[in-house]
């Protein structure tokens, strides 16, 4: 059961990164990797709301939705819940933890629309996961945004300071290297199910 | 703006991939395969035009301060339907594009154009706008899937292609030649259109979240590729 745990951890991790194999989350993963300090925020929001999320789903699914034939209305109820979400942790952090609130709260509301938390929650329930196994992947998920938006906010970094052609300033020149950031992601394809082998 | 400006304006001057560089998660994921690019296009045109037609004629009953979760809502309800029907008469494809068909909802395509057109603007001129952008998303798809798959793959809408078949780039289609392909294909058209300045459409005031945004960082995504 624990091998199992950090097996689903590491594998969404690296080997099924969302930003970079999955293309969930782009936005904030080209939006915000500037500077490595905001990536890393926005990292930390997601992790947080992707946790929250799923807790607040997975039960919804199953003793509400799939208990009354009701899985058709999944879209509609969890992005509702997600937002309504987003907000409560909001007030709640400006009223109790204002400094977190500084720290974290200029990210919350952006991650309302954020692909990824959906995506996470939706994926979760189509792989038949039970509660402990999701809580997992979404910590996983979330962890592997992390580390792709402040790996990739280092490389650019280093891209700002380049002097590619002029069509290919800005944006292109970025996401040719957000592709081989994702191509050294590869290099783990295979490597975590002979960890444990 | 006559009707027929305000179609064309969403295929070319304000393409919503590769000008207004919105709704980058499917197409980056959707255009591996050419049959998945169209269907992706075509599930978001039709949410799209039925989102910003309802958006418009409600536009004088939703009170400004919930309009966005009124906005989800309604568009979740279009994702819906067009997620029951693509299963019940498509299941193929249903299944070829899982998560993506419901993460519609979150297309900030579809989410900016209610927030900056349809809720300003008639039901017929929303219509135009939403068929004009709708089809400017397919067709930016359509260009990128064909590079990927005809490459990738070796072959088009499933049909090999005799010589390229046995002499494939496989990485093209798989997430880092996702990420290459669309960073190439903007800088041609920021070739081919000579660098004009962006609309005020562009990037980020598309996106629902803009205003809190622009406090950290995302405000500098709106300079890049001018």
């Amino acid at each position: 059961m624990f091998k199992g745990l950090i097996v689903i951890i590491l594998t969404s991790i690296v080997v099924d990164n969302y930003v970079l194999t999955k293309f969930l989350g782009i936005c904030p993963f080209l939006g915000v990797s500037k500077k490595v300090g905001p990536a890393c925020g926005m990292g930390i929001a997601v992790t947080f709301v992707m946790l929250l999320a799923t807790a607040a789903t997975y039960p919804i699914y199953y003793y509400l939705l799939a208990r009354f034939e009701l899985e058709y209305l999944q879209t509609i109820v969890f992005i509702l819940v997600i937002a309504s979400l987003v907000q409560l942790v909001e007030i709640i952090l400006k009223k109790y933890i204002p400094s977190l609130h500084k720290s974290l709260g200029i990210y919350l509301p952006l991650i309302t629309t954020n692909c990824a938390v959906l995506g996470v929650a939706s994926n979760n329930i189509s792989d038949g996961y039970v509660f402990i196994e999701s809580m997992a992947s979404s910590l996983g998920c979330g962890l592997g945004f992390l580390l792709a938006m402040v790996l990739f906010a280092g490389v650019r970094s280093r891209v700002e300071a380049a002097n590619p052609p002029k069509c290919f300033r800005g944006m292109p020149i970025t996401l040719v290297s957000a592709s081989i950031v994702a191509l050294t992601f590869y290099g783990f394809q295979g490597v975590i199910e002979n960890l444990f082998a | 703006m006559s009707v027929w400006k305000n179609f064309i304006k969403g295929i070319i001057k304000e393409n919503p991939v590769l000008v207004l560089l919105l709704g980058t998660c499917p197409t980056l994921a959707m255009t591996d395969s050419v049959s998945k690019a169209f269907g992706m296009g075509v599930a978001a045109t039709v949410v799209l035009i039925c989102s910003n037609m309802a958006i418009s004629a409600l536009r004088n009953v939703i009170p400004d301060k919930v309009r966005i979760p009124c906005y989800i809502v309604l568009i979740a309800g279009f994702v819906t339907v067009v997620e029951m029907v693509m299963h019940a008469y498509l299941p193929d494809l249903y299944e070829a594009m899982g998560v993506f068909l419901s993460l519609i909802v979150v297309n900030c395509i579809i989410l900016g154009r209610a927030e900056m057109y349809a809720s300003k603007n008639r039901v017929f001129d929303s219509a135009v706008d939403a068929v004009g952008m709708g089809i400017g998303f397919t067709l930016a798809l359509l260009c990128m899937s064909t590079v990927r798959e005809i490459f990738g793959a070796g072959s088009w809408m499933g049909m090999e292609i005799p010589f390229i078949k046995d002499h494939t780039v496989g990485i093209l289609t798989m997430s880092p030649g996702g990420f290459f392909v669309f960073g190439v294909l903007i800088a041609v058209v920021n070739k081919l259109t000579g660098h004009r300045k962006r609309s005020e459409a562009g990037g980020c005031a598309g996106c629902p979240g803009a205003a809190l945004c622009m406090k950290n960082g995302c405000s500098e995504r709106e300079g890049e590729g001018k």
